[in-house]
């Protein structure tokens, strides 16, 4: 699993967010009616081997999209912003995962997972 | 080379399998040769081959920076079949399984080549719909396929998830009956065999580090083992192509690497004789059972570009479900091993077998998910490509400036996202 850290949510498992491919890659202007530079923008990729920048959307969270530099041999993540953050800033209040709450939540997971465990054994 | 026969094998093991030859030759690299492939996986060695065979150039060289079939081609959930819709892919998968079918022969080596069946299950109305297209079209252009109903899936594969509330319950199912599944080191060894017989040169570890070209064509590689001259270079090496390409100075290609897990379980009794596939909203699933038993089984690719041959959980768990979903008695079996590949996801989905902008340098790239079925068909066109610097009729679609033409092929009409396809 990767973790990615949400500026605004904490860190989440990615699973709760959805790719959105090469953030590296700046499209022409709408106005803009050269074909190669929309050729180039929608269809070919650096690709590399090492640092990516990429997108990803925080579509069970925040919602947020966000842009992360990942290395893509290692998974590494070197840095986790945000790619719109004046419509962040309209948020209310973000929660974040505290040390308080972080501790309480895998607290209570491991409380359900051993009633689970038992309830197989009585079973 | 000594043939391998009913006869030879009876004869070695009398002899206690002490005086096998060995499969292939082992040469150090010459200085220069007519033609180097680049890649010594299934699609690297196979167009060795057929160049040799089909074009009597054999003064070829295959090079690999790992070992043979260290890649992709050991790492593939072993699934042939032809049962494609575009114009583009229809008659080169279909050339493709033709020469399957011949292979074990053709390479006088047993690639366990068998024709079992793919079905294909759908789940809803829009499904069938959709399926019946594709099968309606692969009948027109010549391709197999026959439409069953929810009975005779049942006939056929009595342990699927049948019952009447099942999340999502079996409608039917399309069944290609040629298409199969190939013992996928056979293939690699079979080819590499082969080739080496007919003067092809393959050199292991032997990591290409540069190019070298003369007024913009290129004369040669660098290597990890010196300097190799060829007026011609072909590229077969999915997952690493992008890199390559930077170095060749093709620039930028339409090519992602993504990550393919695939799973194999403990072994079992025959439990499963053909391939059961299934593609819904809730998943992507496809499934047999090897000869020696094991579960053999996969999804979709992980989701976001990586060169890391390794997994991640969530796939694992989605590919689960889908095994939970259509065949619940394998639930109480052990995943014996995981792992995964680097694909060359393109950003139509479709591969490529082509000429490049630099002249004499050729390349077979973005397989995506499905080169393992086309290893005999690439290699066949990828030889024909590079022997008359041109396309054959099978692959003239397959360039690598389709998408600059507006000419895609894209099966699953995603679009030019190849976490997607």
């Amino acid at each position: 699993m990767l973790r990615i850290d949400c500026p605004v949510c904490g860190i989440r498992d990615h699973s709760e967010f959805s790719y959105g491919e090469d953030a590296s890659i700046t499209y022409p202007e709408l106005s803009n009616t050269d074909r190669q530079a929309w050729y180039e923008a929608v269809f070919l990729r650096d690709n590399p081997r090492g640092l990516h920048l990429e997108r990803w959307h925080h579509v069970q969270g925040c919602r947020q999209w966000l842009i992360v530099a990942r290395d893509t041999l290692t998974h590494d993540i070197s840095s986790v912003t945000l790619a719109h953050p004046k419509a962040a800033s309209q948020l209310k209040a973000p929660r974040k995962l505290t040390k308080g709450n972080a501790g309480k939540a895998s607290s209570a997971s491991k409380t359900a997972m051993s009633k689970n465990a038992a309830n197989g054994v009585a079973s | 080379m000594k043939r391998y026969s009913a006869f030879s094998i009876i004869k070695n093991g009398l002899a206690g399998h002490k005086h096998w030859e060995r499969a292939w030759r082992d040469p150090k690299p010459k200085k220069a040769y007519d033609v180097i492939i680049i890649g010594g996986g299934g699609h690297g060695l196979a167009t060795a081959y057929y160049l040799a065979k089909n074009h009597g150039i054999t003064n070829v060289a295959v090079l690999e920076k790992g070992w043979l079939g260290g890649g992709n081609a050991g790492r593939n959930t072993t699934i042939v079949r032809s049962n494609y819709f575009r114009e583009g892919n229809t008659a080169f998968y279909e050339h493709s399984l033709k020469l399957w079918e011949g292979l074990s022969q053709d390479l006088n080596y047993n690639v366990m080549f068998s024709q079992r069946g793919h079905l294909n299950l759908y789940f809803t109305p829009a499904q069938r719909d959709a399926l019946a297209r594709r099968y309606n079209t692969m009948r027109l252009n010549g391709i197999d396929g026959d439409w069953l109903t929810r009975d005779q899936v049942r006939k056929m594969v009595p342990h699927l998830n049948y019952a009447e509330d099942a999340r999502y319950e079996i409608m039917g199912g399309y069944l290609q009956k040629r298409a199969g599944t190939a013992r996928h080191d056979a293939v690699n060894w079979g080819f590499a065999r082969a080739a080496s017989n007919l003067g092809v040169d393959i050199i292991q570890q032997c990591e290409v580090t540069d190019f070298i070209t003369k007024a913009g064509r290129i004369v040669g590689v660098n290597t990890t083992k010196g300097e190799i001259r060829a007026e011609k270079v072909g590229m077969a090496v999915a997952g690493s192509t992008s890199l390559l390409a930077h170095k060749a100075g093709l620039g930028n290609l339409p090519i992602e690497s993504h990550k393919l897990q695939a799973f194999v379980s403990e072994p079992l009794k025959p439990f499963l004789d053909t391939v059961v596939v299934y593609a819904n909203g809730h998943g992507h699933f496809y499934i047999s059972q090897s000869d020696k038993g094991g579960m053999v089984f996969g999804g979709n690719i992980d989701g976001y570009n990586s060169y890391a041959q390794k997994g991640n959980l969530p796939i694992y768990t989605d590919v689960a479900s889908c095994a939970m979903n259509i065949m619940p008695a394998l639930g109480r079996i052990k995943v014996l091993r995981q792992w995964a590949g680097i694909m060359d996801m393109s950003m139509d989905g479709s591969p490529f077998i082509s000429k490049t902008k630099i002249p004499g340098l050729y390349l077979n790239a973005g397989w995506c998910y499905g080169g393992f079925k086309a290893t005999p068909g690439s290699g066949w066109c990828f030889a024909h490509t590079i022997a008359h610097d041109a396309p054959h009729e099978i692959n003239k679609l397959l360039t690598l400036d389709r998408f600059e033409a507006g000419i895609h092929i894209d099966e699953s009409g995603h679009g030019p996202f190849p976490k997607a396809h």
